[in-house]
């Protein structure tokens, strides 16, 4: 399963490389909502919930967009099918997808929070990205598993743009929440004694669950 | 000579609408099957089928003696398939679509190289898909679909599209000359006779004609 989930990745990550259709619009998306938010909300900084809130909200509104994208390969002639007929296990398909995500998600990130700080944060704040990062990637793996599943479920979809929203985002609430509260003590100036340990251990369970249940039913995702 | 295909009241719909209907039919082992019928006759899903792409709703099928569709797995990986779409990535060039399947399918990529010159694409190895000329494409498809040296190769209008020279490329890898089971969907019915060693024809999903090489006279008169 792994030999063909790597040529599967490589090859996904080469047609970014070549088309930079996904991490470039989802890094843009996220700028563009963070000046909104500047600008929108009326106020030079933003601390604690709001903060925590805009910048969670903003990511997975960008993970849409990805998760949209996903397949787009995939759908341009017929190119799924090609992979449906090779003598692979189909998990091999989903564990492609969701590492591609899991890394857009990564490099999302490495501009988008550092965006985030200059147009919304104040100056007091900035020392807390160390202890944003274990949050980030536990919550990657999160979006990507659930991502990967949905946007399988949807690739053959001509209503896809609809459903991936519509089905990803309420699947998603569970990770936004523990993000955002384990997120929000590091973006207050004068934070006291905070849960990031419960936060973080929300999200693996979360994730695990997810992965499990994705790597399930993946294959019955690609039947007709 | 053993079966290489056999379809027992073989039904397929999508949704209400009745696309194939009690299909029935044998194909030995090197032989050819050709399929004739007017458009929306059902024979584009009848390859899918065959190609475990689609998943047959009644009846019995079976490909290289694996029963459809609980022993697709066994399947895939033998069969070939060359339809209207040629599977591959338009942004990524030629070689690096056949190396793509090569690795998916577990065959040395020394066989894509091979496959391309085969194919006269040699010097273009290095382009785009999406720069290639649709008779290129439509080369590049067919080394796709015979880079695993498949038993079982399923055509769906193969020369479309192809000059007389670069049809007569192709032979030696889809053609008769190959020696692999084929079935063989065509407009072109001279050709298509010329080909068979058994003939099936259809009217909206159901069987019209099927037999030997002796319903020639019939398919002419149904189908020219």
């Amino acid at each position: 399963m792994i030999r063909p989930a790597l040529a599967i990745l490589r090859k996904d990550l080469r047609l970014e490389l070549r088309t930079r259709e996904s991490v470039p619009a989802m890094a843009l998306f996220s700028v563009t909502v963070f000046v909104l938010f500047h600008f929108g909300l009326h106020r030079d900084e933003v601390a604690g919930a709001m903060a925590s809130g805009v910048l969670w909200v903003t990511l997975l509104l960008a993970t849409v967009l990805g998760v949209n994208r996903l397949f787009a390969g995939e759908r341009e002639g017929r190119a799924l099918d090609g992979i449906l007929l090779a003598p692979i296990d189909r998990t091999a398909v989903y564990l492609a997808k969701a590492s591609g995500l899991f890394l857009y998600l990564v490099l999302l990130e490495l501009i988008a929070v550092p965006a985030f700080a200059i147009l919304l944060l104040g100056p007091g704040i900035g020392g807390a990205f160390p202890e944003l990062i274990p949050i980030l990637l536990l919550a990657d793996v999160g979006l990507a598993g659930v991502g990967a599943l949905v946007s399988g479920l949807a690739a053959e979809s001509r209503a896809r743009d609809v459903v991936v929203p519509l089905l990803l985002l309420p699947l998603l609430v569970p990770v936004l929440i523990a993000a955002a509260r384990a997120t929000e003590p590091l973006l207050t100036s004068h934070a006291g004694p905070h849960q990031l340990a419960k936060w973080l251990g929300f999200m693996g369970v979360y994730d695990t669950v997810f992965l499990l249940l994705a790597v399930a039913v993946f294959d019955y995702l690609l039947e007709d | 000579m053993a079966d290489a295909i056999a379809l027992e009241g073989l039904e397929r719909r999508y949704g209400d609408r009745p696309a194939l209907r009690g299909v029935s039919i044998t194909v030995g082992e090197g032989q050819t099957l050709a399929v004739f019928g007017a458009n929306g006759a059902g024979k584009t899903t009848l390859l899918r089928v065959l190609a475990t792409l689609l998943r047959p709703h009644a009846g019995a099928v079976s490909v290289l003696g694996a029963s459809l569709p609980g022993e697709s797995w066994k399947v895939r990986g033998r069969v070939g398939f060359l339809g209207h779409e040629p599977l591959l990535y338009p942004d990524l060039t030629a070689r690096e679509n056949l190396v793509f399947h090569a690795r998916l399918h577990g065959v040395a990529t020394a066989r894509a190289d091979e496959l391309l010159a085969t194919v006269g694409l040699e010097r273009r190895a290095g382009d785009p898909v999406r720069e290639l000329s649709r008779g290129m494409v439509q080369r590049l498809a067919a080394a796709r679909a015979v880079l695993h040296d498949p038993a079982v190769l399923l055509l769906d209008e193969p020369r479309a599209g192809l000059d007389p020279a670069a049809a007569e490329q192709l032979e030696p890898l889809i053609g008769r000359a190959s020696g692999r089971t084929r079935v063989l969907v065509t407009h072109d019915v001279e050709r298509g006779l010329r080909e068979a060693d058994v003939v099936l024809g259809l009217r909206a999903g159901a069987p019209e004609l099927a037999g030997g090489a002796a319903a020639a006279g019939e398919v002419r008169r149904l189908y020219s």
